[in-house]
This record gives C-alpha cells, structure tokens and sequence, in this order.
C-alpha cells in the first residue's frame, strides 16, 4: 500500500495530511489556493477566522522545534481552534509511556487534530493508522521522511514567484540524505509537474538510487548544479555530519556546497533563493546570499502560517462532513 | 503403539525413495517400508490417500523466547506450533536471557521442550561468552550438554582475532559455527534494505555490503582455520555467489535463506508495514531470484522459518522503533511448496530442503526415514488450499506478512518419535 493512501476519505478529500506521495496535482493546487485566500488574514485588524472554532488541536512534538511548533500553534490560533502544546520528548516517552498510550490519553480528552513531529520515519503515519475515525493528523516531520507542510510552502513561495511549474528548473542543494524537507519538495515538484528538478551534494549525502527513487538529476558540483536554475533550494546542514564520516568539515563543506553571490552566478538572473530555516551562516550559505535581493527566506515563513491554516481547515472540514454524513 | 500410514506418496530423499508406499512404524521406530512386516499388527492406521509422507522436517532456526520473554511466547506454545506445522527439530538460536552459555541453560531448553513433547529442540551454544564477542565459552561443556552447534545468534563479532580463536577452538571439539554475517559499522541505525525504498520512505538502510563484507571476512577465516562455518539468513544473491565460489574451493561453509526472503522484496515494507520489519531486510527483486537459483542449485541446503514470535505491542509503533522478525514456522512448508508451484524446485528438492539439507547441517542423523531409527514423520496434503489468519495460527505470535494469503499444502499428521503429536481435524 502507498504510505499516503490512509490520508484521503473515500470521497478524495484530505483527512490527514501525512506525506506529498499520492496526492493529485489538483489537491495540491487546491492547497495553494486556499492558502492564497488566507494569505489575507494576517494583515486583518482581527488576525481570525472561525473556520475551526470549537475544535482542539494538539501539537505533539516529540523532536524540539520553536519555528515549527510556533507557526502551527498561530495557524490553529488564527482558525479559532484551541491549542495545547505538548513537548512529549521531556515528559510521557521517558516515563516509559508508549506511543499509542500517550495518543490514547489525549484521544479521552476530546482532541479534534494531532499535529506531530517525530524523530522516526513513519510516525505520523502510524499514528494516523491507530487514531480514533474522528481524529485528523497532520504530519510535522517525521524523521526523514516527510515534511509535507513545509513542503507546500515551499512551493506556494515558488507559485508567488514564478507562476507556473512546468518550466521551471529548481536545484536543491545538500544533505538530501537525512532531509525530511527535500523528500516532500522533491515529491511536490514533480507532482506539479516542474521542468526540471537537481539535487547537489557530495556522494555520501546523496540517498540511494535517487534519481529512480526521487525523480531527479544528481549533481555533485554546486556551479553546474545550479546553472540556468530558476530556483536554489538550500537545505540545513546538521552538525552531527561530522562525525558520521559523511563530510570532512564545515569549511570544506562549505567551500564546495555553501551558496555565494559568486557561484551562484550561473543561476537564471531573477532566481530565487531558498532555505527552510534555520540557516547556518557561512555553512549553507553567505550572509550576503541569505540577506540578499534574490533570498525569499523570510516569506517563506509567513507563507508557513497560512499553509499550514489551509491543510487544517481542509481536514477539519472533511472531518464535519464525515460526522454530519454519520449524523444523517 | 504401532502406526501404518497407508496409501501415501512416500518421499525421503535421503534414500532416495519417491513411490507410493506404506510406512511402518513399532515403539517409536520406522519398523519398515513398503511391505508389511511379519506379525506387524497395526494398533492404527492413518489412510494417507493424496497425501505426501515425509521425513519430520528440521527448522535450522526459531526462536521460542523461553528463557526470558515468556510474554513473546513459551517453548510449549512454539514447539506445538511446529508440530501443526510437520516440523519435528528445531534449532534455537543462544540469544535468551539468559543466554545460552552454560550447561545449565542449554539443558533447561532441551528438557523443557522435552516435557512438553511437541518436537525435539536442540539449543545452539553462544559462540562466546554472554554473545559479547570477546571471550570464547565453553564449548566442550556445551557440546557435552547437548549442543551441537555453537552460534552467533544476530549479534556480530566485530574483534576478528576472537572470531577466529572461536572458529578454532570449536572445531576442535568438532562444533560446526553459526554465523549471520553482518558488519556492524555498515547497518549502523539500518532497519530496511537500503535502496529505492528506504531513500522515498526515508528509513535509514543497510546495504547490501553489510552483508557481503562480514561473509567476505567469515569466509577467509573458515578458510584459514578449516574451520565448519554455516553461514544463516542470506539475503543477498551476491552473498549467495561468493559462497558458492568459496566452497568450490573447498571452504567448509554452507548456508541457509529464511523463507520470506524468498518471496518478498523491499517494496513489501512500503506503507511502513512494520510486519516486514526483519534482519536481514528484505531486498531486491534481483536478490530475491538469485536465491532462489541458490536454493535450487543446492548451494543453499537448507530453508528454515527465521521464526521470532512477538506480542502485539513489539509491532505497534513506528517502523524504526518496531521490533524486528516474523512469526514463521507455520508458513515454512506451504512456502517451500510454493516454490515448487513456480517451477523453482521440484517436489523431492523442496522436501530435502526442509529435511536432509539442514540435518546435515546440524550434523544429526535426522530428516531421514531409516528403518531402525527414530519415526519422526511429517504427512501433509499438497493440494489443501487454506487461508492464513489469525485463527489458524497456532505460534503464539501472530506477527506474519502472510497473513491473508491462500497457501498450498497443509499438514494432517505429524508423528514425533512415533507419537502422533498433531492430527488435523477433519470436517
């Protein structure tokens, strides 16, 4: 079975929102739409809306994130639901709780959506699979396997800017290996059909057989990588690389695979640059780079709140349908 | 008690015997086959018309969780569960709690499985002391109560000086060594086969030379030492050449696959299907055939179950954090059978797969119908289709891929030492 599958209700409307895999172009061109319409909320006298009011979302990270966490708890504010913020990695987990018991417990508190993020690939997933019928899930990155939120606002920030996917050369550079990010960029741009889609790293941060897997180009020098790219995508470099044997170190890394003004020259003029945050200046890329005219950083975050509003109002709204369908 | 099993086909490949024909059994021994002997009067007979009368079959591998995790599942309950299933031997990897390393521990399995009185189980003796791969134990005393091999269980050893004084040493006391090969450096957090799958699932992988560099080493070492080696659960088809070329060459080494991994690949995992969580992973396609070539060209001898028996819990969470292993020894016959409605093996090398293959393996005189020796007999009918699930399981573990698949072939009696230990209700 595809691993997205236990996320659409009979009808095709998203239910959870787990993984870019085996959803349709016009899904997630649906998506984009709605968080084109939510785009506006932020600039409202009151930032509200009551799409989800009376509703209860719970945010379950058991991997430590500020950005992340903070950008679903404003998106779930701003639809009018409640919030509870559970950091389960200091509390249930090391008390010896297992997964599904601490899903259990929160389940008996009346919890409308989980949002969550693991360290295990196919967490979300399996939470999913062992949640009461009227819960929704929504993944918020699960090991390195998917992240399919930022995923989304990552390409409503390309849509913003370029228009249309189909011919568009989008180059993602680095630690493709463990990124999460990459896996459900990768998925999205080829299900919306871009041109045409590189990944840029050194051998040993490329995952196996990837171009059959992913769907790409495998490139490992960063200036051919990015030649004639609409879009650079960087990915963050964790520190833990080091010691895996994977990258000799920072300044290496960064001398072949960190983006500058000057290597990025063979990029389409009006390229635009990308990071999901947060950035390692001077590892991924230059201050000047990343504070650039070119650099969409920022946006990409306050993009991140009205993508995330849109993929919970559209599984809290197949929720109502399938318990009003129950209650007629 | 005297048994006639009447009107079967009658397949022991050890002597070479593939005819209709009866079997005669008096006080636990094969009495005779074929002609009624003089005076021989049966107390029973079982009318095995359309049926397959084999010898008992022996599973070089199943772990029954006793000692330590009774809650998994009890010698009892596994060796009853390999008795519906025409298995006879079993052999139990060293890696309870605690382990295998003593006299005391090997004859607490081997006498517990014999009050039960389902099927033999010969434990396997931990290769070192505690499985921690530094000091070797004690073998001879092992051997002298009981064990026959001496094993690695799934643990590597990584200090190859020690690996090879164990080799030696066992082979003094003409121990044969079981080993699964895998170095540890290489599946590091590895939990699938590391490939198209495990890069779109994002699951961390082991690669196929995790495998194929602990075989590379394990294999100069036996060579080196003279040493008896059997190599368990390959995985790989190209683990499988090396092997063939090292015993071309003379090397004492045989080997075994794990029946699932000759029907299932890495796609089996997608969906994050955590009943496919198993060590060795499941691989390619191309793996999958050229193991199966293996299994038929003989260079692997020996099919077994791989049996590792969960409760509920071990497979409820996400897939990393899911334990590892299937409940096998159920699926073991009707897989083999399989195997033989694809036009891989033959019915007769199908048979020697689960029977002579792994008993010369373990180095006993087992999986042979030999008049004068113990009857441990296995009768089944080839024909018998049957769905997998589970209420027909009888293993404790009801952690199978299988489940739902229509088998092929399906037990009516098992006969250990002469006792009929199973018998199929009929409707």
């Amino acid at each position: 079975m595809s691993p997205g599958a236990i996320q659409l209700d009979d009808q095709g409307n998203l239910k959870h929102f787990l993984t870019i895999e085996g959803l349709r172009r016009d899904l997630l061109n649906e998506i984009l739409d709605k968080t084109e319409g939510f785009l506006g909320v932020a600039r409202q006298a009151v930032k509200k809306v009551p799409l989800c009011r009376g509703k209860t979302v719970a945010n379950l990270f058991f991997e430590t994130s500020t950005r992340t966490r903070t950008t679903f708890e404003l998106a779930a504010k701003r639809l009018s639901a409640d919030v509870l913020n559970l950091n389960i990695g200091a509390s249930s987990t090391a008390k010896g709780e297992t997964l599904l018991d601490t899903l259990r417990n929160l389940e008996a508190m009346h919890v409308d959506m989980f949002v969550v993020r693991h360290g295990d690939s196919g967490a979300a997933h399996f939470i999913a699979a062992h949640a009461n019928p009227g819960v929704s899930v929504v993944n918020g990155g699960d090991g390195r396997h998917s992240h399919p939120t930022q995923g989304m606002l990552d390409m409503f920030t390309i849509r913003q800017h370029k228009g249309d996917f189909g011919a568009l050369c989008v180059a993602i550079v680095g630690d493709v290996l463990h990124s999460r990010v990459a896996r459900s960029q990768l998925l999205a741009l080829n299900a919306l059909g871009a041109g045409e889609v590189r990944i840029i790293a050194p051998r040993t941060l490329i995952p196996a057989r990837a171009e059959e897997a992913l769907g790409v180009r495998v490139f490992h020098d960063l200036r051919e990588g990015v030649r004639g790219a609409d879009v650079v995508i960087m990915l963050r470099l964790q520190r833990e690389r080091m010691r895996g044997a994977l990258l000799p170190s920072e300044h290496e890394y960064y001398r072949l695979f960190g983006l500058t003004e000057d290597r990025l020259a063979t990029a389409k003029p009006d390229a635009i640059v990308m990071h999901p945050g947060p950035i390692n200046r001077g590892v991924e890329m230059d201050s000047q780079v990343a504070d650039g005219p070119r650099s969409v950083i920022l946006e990409q975050v306050s993009n991140g709140i009205a993508v995330r509003m849109a993929v919970m109002s559209m599984c809290i709204g197949t929720q109502n349908l399938l318990s009003q369908g129950e209650a007629g | 008690m005297k048994i006639s099993i009447l009107n079967g086909r009658l397949l022991d490949p050890a002597n070479r015997i593939d005819r209709d024909s009866d079997l005669h059994i008096a006080d636990g021994l094969i009495a005779a086959v074929g002609e009624v002997p003089a005076a021989f009067r049966a107390d029973r007979t079982l009318d095995a018309r359309g049926h397959l009368v084999c010898p008992g079959l022996v599973d070089l591998c199943a772990r029954m969780r006793e000692p330590g995790a009774e809650h998994k599942a009890t010698i009892a309950s596994e060796t009853r569960a390999a008795a519906a299933s025409g298995i006879t031997s079993l052999c139990c990897p060293p890696d309870t709690r605690p382990v295998i390393d003593t006299p005391a521990v090997a004859q607490l399995v081997a006498q517990t499985a014999e009050r039960a009185g389902w099927a033999r189980v010969f434990p396997a003796g931990a290769l070192t002391k505690g499985l921690e791969g530094e000091q070797i134990s004690e073998m001879a005393a092992l051997k002298h109560a009981g064990c026959t091999v001496m094993s690695h269980a799934d643990r590597p050893i990584t200090n190859t000086q020690v690996l090879r004084r164990a080799m030696e040493y066992a082979a003094t006391f003409g121990l044969t060594v079981f080993l699964r090969p895998e170095d540890r450096y290489l599946r590091d957090q590895g939990c699938v086969h590391e490939g198209a799958v495990s890069t779109r699932l994002g699951l961390p992988g082991i690669p196929e030379a995790a495998e194929t560099v602990a075989l590379a080493r394990d294999l100069a070492l036996a060579e080196q030492t003279g040493a008896r080696v059997h190599f368990r659960g390959l995985s790989c088809g190209r683990a499988a050449t090396m092997l063939a070329e090292a015993r071309s060459r003379g090397v004492r080494a045989s080997a075994d696959v794990s029946a699932h991994q000759l029907f299932l690949t890495e796609e089996a995992v997608d969906g994050f299907d955590a009943r496919c969580h198993l060590l060795p992973p499941l691989r390619t396609g191309e793996d999958l055939a050229a193991l199966r070539a293996a299994v038929a060209r003989g260079e692997i001898a020996a099919v077994c179950s791989d049996h590792q028996p969960h409760e509920e819990d071990a497979k409820l969470a996400p897939f990393p954090a899911t334990e590892p292993g299937l409940s096998g020894l159920e699926t073991l016959l009707p897989l083999l059978l399989r195997l033989v409605a694809d036009g891989v093996l033959d019915l007769p090398t199908a048979v020697a797969r689960l029977t002579l293959g792994p008993a010369k393996i373990l180095g006993l005189p087992l999986g042979r119908l030999d008049v004068g020796r113990a009857a441990d007999v296995c009768v089944f009918d080839p024909e018998a289709r049957w769905l997998l699930t589970p209420s027909t399981l009888v293993s404790q573990g009801h952690n199978t891929p299988f489940l739902g698949w229509e088998l092929k072939g399906r037990v009516s009696w098992t006969l250990l030492a002469g006792r009929i230990v199973y018998e199929r209700d009929r409707p």
